[in-house]
């Protein structure tokens, strides 16, 4: 599965041919979550807790049950009834807890009960008349807090062996990595920077929200269509919690309005699959952006310490760097990616990371881009920027000093092989953005970041059509315009134009088990294994070429489209090209198609550095983002307007995170911003034009060189942002948002 | 839920006094069906004054005052040859709700009754010294708009009672008006503080002047100490401190997730300043 020998000149990789989806979507004919309905379909709502931790006394549903256009309602003992899957575990023990309250209700938007009715609005109407007796129950939402010896404690025994002894039990994971002797190299150190810096939770912020449509029948065998970044997780998680058999729920995935990681697991589908199953009727079931924002998957809140010692000359001697997160009221924060990305960045000697995850009265958290990276590159890139300002060195430069190159020993344990960081910093330096003057009330920062990348159970199919054409099969739903992307590879390989590829997003029906759009890895995993489906039928169209000519197949090469003969021993044939071979397939053969399914070890991590300008006003505190250069190792950019969009989308939304989203709970626990307009993501004027630069360093583990690029783009900007924003104050910004209030707050400080 | 839509403010009048439980009158809808379907305030009655007479109206008057019906729109207002000439400062306040979709729907009246502290016609209406006519069971009574909003999501206005024009005066020689609002972004957000500043001008000396302040108080505020620490000056540094200092000392807000109330109350005197200078430039003949 190496990077190809050859350097590959392509003929399709690398253009910018339309999306195929384009039309679908620009003219309103895409389907989404919400634009499937089935006939006798029912309409479901969910009642939600008002309270951050209450002990559920008592549901009682009978007046909304007595409604002639109420047809189920479900609680928690809808799910219980798993016959051949008692007593669930682990995650999907989590996940049960998250989609229905069991004894306590852990957060305010915790639903405890649902309802299905003839229409959406008796629905609701319903929800109103289900009593709920609640004993309410201390809370804490504040990660510090919740980790303090007085919090109130969420769920006794969900802390695993990592954590040691005498934490709180809201402490559920411990991680520590590291090399080296701390100690010895801030003992090196002319300068030691310790500080501490805290981010608050933000929503991925999707379009689209969460909806679905279900049906159960009694006998075990269901259908569900949902927005999703995963079906067959959504198959999966979904069998278990109703305790049916995998392969009888077919799940398909519908075009998606953004997911960025919070689309990667179930909330509403469980729901309306028992609703469905008690009813006998297919159960339609969408949230509102309210919903969405209480009672789905934001990412983690932070609060980190870091110390980091420099050398005069800008030599990091050693880095250390503390990192609680908290991930609502199950085990899941990314505390353990937070540490390993934090210093990934850089070459040294001497490092040492601690995560933890610990639990609070929030909705359980779920991935958002890179989870876990962006507060850790926040922490410790500001500490940097301020060991560069005190030094007075450049901050590129000192950034180029520490890089981790081919070899390196990353900070949390493995030896990168061939890696662009050091790439896309020379890149920075010399971009025009980093040279260009400012203005008076402007400041410049830069960060870089880091991410993993993951490769993933992948399976694609692909067959040929009697005209030529070609379809291919993916599991994996397309979020950033991947089906151009395994088009324009499918095409390279068979050497036929883009335009006659269709590309599908399969149902869990039609392929083997598909691992989630996540971890930056449909590109590369996907269309590794649509190169390689690519492959296998253009061996079986040289099998085919090679009886027309009564010759081996040995004797036969693919070459532009056609079968050749492989030199000048093998025969004087003309060139045969696909759509002859596929044109009498039928009689030679049969049906031509290519299949390929594997665990791709190989995703290659990936590095990026942004560049932000920004301008404060110094008598409100607000800043406006003046300029923004973002830079990043794609390994080889397959679409390269895609690439770039998912670069300036990580921008948009590191923005965001960092000067205005939050989740702000009030003192009762209850979140006080649950819709758009106090939720404050940035609308299109608060964004400049996002510059991009694309480097590519192939990676070795891609036929074509291919890394991910989806998550990357959102590590370095919370820093770059902050460091541009502290520099234009003249005052370091160590709390997320850098909203007005903080920063004019800040400025009174100085 | 009855919908009503009748020819006139009395017959308006009329179902409003003899509805029970919630009544709500429908304008543009931009407050009233958003709070409908998030299942804030579910109206038992809507009574829809867009079908009656001259309510989409923009008249300028004999003696240069202008009439504007309950049902003219932002975009109407913006689109106007005439109204942003004589008082930008409430067609700007008025542009800055919403999008382009809510501009098309959305009313100084609405706007005015949905009683947020925060709107943003408001101020700049104060400021202008607009009034409404009111319709009530008795007939119709003249009101200042500072007269209206009594608290949040609260008015004046008893049962009966309608609102059935939008009075704004002559501008007459040498005036100018604006009004500011402090949001975290660049636009589709709430005021967190909003100025409105309307003054005349005698030569260079401000001659007259009323500087209103939302989003600071329960109530949209007319500060009287701030258009008198500025009357009787050309806007100097010294005046703008004033004014800065008035309009913070007038502040009573509250701490919530829109800012606090050390920022909003600091705030309210920078935007009082800045909205002062664009409409002392205005009263000038200055293009700001
Ligand atoms: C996306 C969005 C963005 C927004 N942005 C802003 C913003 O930036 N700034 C801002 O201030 N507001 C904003 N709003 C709120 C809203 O658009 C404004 O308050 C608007 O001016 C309301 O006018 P309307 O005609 O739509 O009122 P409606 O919704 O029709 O009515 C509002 C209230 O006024 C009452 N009412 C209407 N007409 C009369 C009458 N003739 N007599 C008595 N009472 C009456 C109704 O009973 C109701 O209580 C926004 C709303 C949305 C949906």
């Amino acid at each position: 599965m190496a990077l190809d020998d050859r350097k590959s000149i392509f003929s399709f990789v690398g253009t910018r041919p339309d999306r195929p989806d384009g039309l679908d979507k620009v003219t309103g004919r895409a389907k989404f979550g919400a634009d499937m309905s089935a006939p006798g379909m029912l309409h479901g709502a969910i009642l939600r807790s008002p309270h951050a931790h209450a002990r559920i006394v008592k549901i009682d549903a009978s007046k909304a049950e007595a409604l002639k256009d109420v047809k189920a309602v479900v609680t928690r003992a809808d799910f219980a009834d798993v016959p051949f899957k008692p007593g669930l575990e682990g995650e999907f023990y989590n996940v049960l807890e998250n989609v229905m309250a069991g004894e306590k209700a852990l957060y305010d938007g915790h639903a405890v009960a649902a309802v299905a009715a003839t229409s959406a609005l008796a629905a609701r109407d319903a929800l109103k008349l289900i009593e709920v007796e609640y004993e309410i129950l201390p809370h804490v939402t504040d990660v510090d807090k919740a980790m303090a010896p007085d919090a109130p404690v969420i769920r006794k025994g969900a802390a695993d062996y990592s954590v040691p002894a005498g934490m709180h039990p809201n402490v559920v994971r411990y991680h520590e990595s590291g090399h080296g002797d701390v100690e010895a190299g801030f003992a090196e150190a002319d300068l030691i920077i310790e500080d501490s810096f805290t981010t608050e939770a933000t929503h991925q912020g999707y379009i689209e929200p969460h909806a679905c449509l279900a049906s159960l029948g009694m006998d075990g065998k269901g259908e569900l269509w949902c927005t999703t970044q995963g079906h067959w997780i959504a198959q999966k998680t979904c069998a278990a919690l109703l305790g049916i058999e995998t392969s009888q729920l077919r799940v398909t995935a519908s075009e998606i309005g953004g997911g960025f990681g919070g689309k990667t697991t179930v909330f509403i589908e469980p729901v309306a699959l028992a609703l469905s199953r008690k009813a006998n009727r297919p159960v339609k079931l969408v949230m509102n952006r309210s919903e969405v924002f209480r009672a789905t998957g934001p990412t983690a809140s932070a609060s980190m310490d870091i110390k980091i010692g420099m050398k005069k000359d800008g030599t990091i001697t050693a880095a250390e760097g503390i990192f609680r997160l908290q991930g609502g009221a199950f085990p899941g924060a990314p505390g353990d990616m937070t540490a390993m990305c934090a210093f990934a960045p850089y070459d040294l000697t001497n490092v040492r990371q601690v995560g933890y995850d610990v639990m609070a009265n929030r909705p359980k958290q779920a991935a958002y881009r890179a989870p876990g990276a962006p507060m850790g590159a926040f922490a410790v890139e500001s500490v940097l920027d301020e060991l560069c300002n005190q030094l007075g060195l450049d901050p590129v430069d000192v950034r180029l000093k520490n890089a981790a190159a081919e070899g390196s020993k990353a900070s949390y344990g493995p030896t990168y092989e061939r890696i662009g960081l050091v790439e896309t910093l020379e890149a920075a330096k010399a971009h025009p953005h980093y040279s260009a003057p400012l203005k008076p009330g402007q400041g410049r920062g830069i960060s870089c970041g880091f991410w993993f990348n993951h490769g993933g159970e992948t399976s694609v199919s692909l067959a040929l059509s009697e005209d030529g054409s070609a379809q291919v099969m993916v599991g994996t739903p397309d979020i950033g315009g991947s089906r151009a992307s395994m088009a324009l590879m499918a095409a390279e390989v068979l050497g036929i134009p883009y335009e006659n590829i269709r590309v599908t997003v399969a149902d869990t029906a039609s392929l083997g088990y598909n691992d989630v759009s996540h971890g930056s890895r449909v590109t590369y995993a996907s269309g590794l294994a649509t190169i390689k489906a690519a492959r296998h039928a253009v061996e079986k169209l040289c099998e085919r070429a090679a009886v027309k000519w009564g010759i081996p197949v040995e004797a036969v090469k693919w070459e532009n489209g056609c079968a050749v003969p492989s030199g000048p021993n093998a025969g004087d044939f003309d060139p045969l090209p696909l759509a002859d071979i596929t044109a009498d397939m039928g009689a030679t053969g049969g049906p031509i198609s290519g299949h390929f399914e594997a665990t791709p070890e190989g995703a290659g991590v990936s590095f990026g550095t942004h560049i932000v300008d920004a301008e404060v006003d110094p008598e409100t505190g607000k800043t406006s983002i003046t300029r923004y250069t973002v830079i990043q190792d794609a390994g080889k950019a397959i679409h390269p307007t895609y690439v770039e969009g998912q670069y300036q989308g990580g921008a948009a939304q590191g923005i965001g995170w960092a000067l205005n989203e939050e989740y702000i709970y009030g003192d009762d626990g209850r979140l006080q911003n649950s819709i758009f307009l106090d939720y404050r993501i940035p609308v299109a004027s608060d964004l400049p034009m996002i510059d991009t630069v694309i480097v590519e360093v192939p990676n070795p583990g891609h036929p074509f060189g291919v890394r991910g690029v989806g998550e990357t783009g959102i590590v370095p900007p919370l820093a770059a942002i902050a460091n541009a924003v502290s520099n234009a104050a003249g005052v370091r910004m160590k709390q997320l948002p850098m909203s007005p209030p903080r920063i004019l707050a800040a400025l009174k400080e100085k | 839920m009855d919908y009503h839509s009748p020819a006139s403010f009395a017959e308006a009048s009329a179902l409003a006094e003899n509805a029970t439980g919630i009544t709500r009158f429908l304008a543009g809808g931009t407050d009233v069906l958003v709070q409908l379907r998030s299942e804030l305030v579910t109206p038992d009655t809507l009574i829809d004054i867009k079908k009656i007479d001259g309510v989409h109206d923009v008249t300028r008057n004999a003696d240069g005052s202008w009439t504007l019906g309950v049902a003219v729109t932002g975009a109407e207002m913006s689109e106007h040859p005439e109204l942003g000439r004589d008082w930008p400062g409430v067609v700007e306040a008025m542009d800055l709700i919403g999008s382009t979709q809510v501009q098309g729907r959305a009313t100084l009246t609405g706007n005015l009754c949905n009683g947020s502290p925060a709107a943003d016609s408001v101020p700049a209406m104060v400021a202008a010294g607009v009034t409404l006519s009111v319709t009530g069971p008795g007939g119709t009574r003249e009101v200042a708009v500072e007269d209206i909003p009594t608290g949040p999501g609260r008015t004046s206005l008893v049962r009966g009672e309608v609102i059935s024009a939008v009075n704004i005066p002559a501008r007459g020689e040498n005036g100018g008006d604006a009004y500011q609002r402090f949001i975290p972004r660049t636009e589709m957000d709430i005021a967190v503080v909003g100025v409105g500043v309307n003054l005349r001008l005698d030569g260079d000396t401000i001659a007259e002047a009323r500087v209103s302040l939302g989003a600071v108080a329960p109530t949209v505020l007319l500060v009287k100490d701030a258009a008198r620490a500025i009357v009787g000056t050309a806007l100097d540094d010294a005046a703008l401190e004033a004014l800065a200092a008035a309009a913070s000392a007038a502040c009573n807000p509250i701490d919530d997730k829109r800012g606090t109330i050390e920022f909003r109350t600091e705030v309210a005197g920078v935007l009082a300043k800045r909205t002062a200078k664009v409409a002392y430039a205005r009263a000038k003949g200055e293009q700001a």
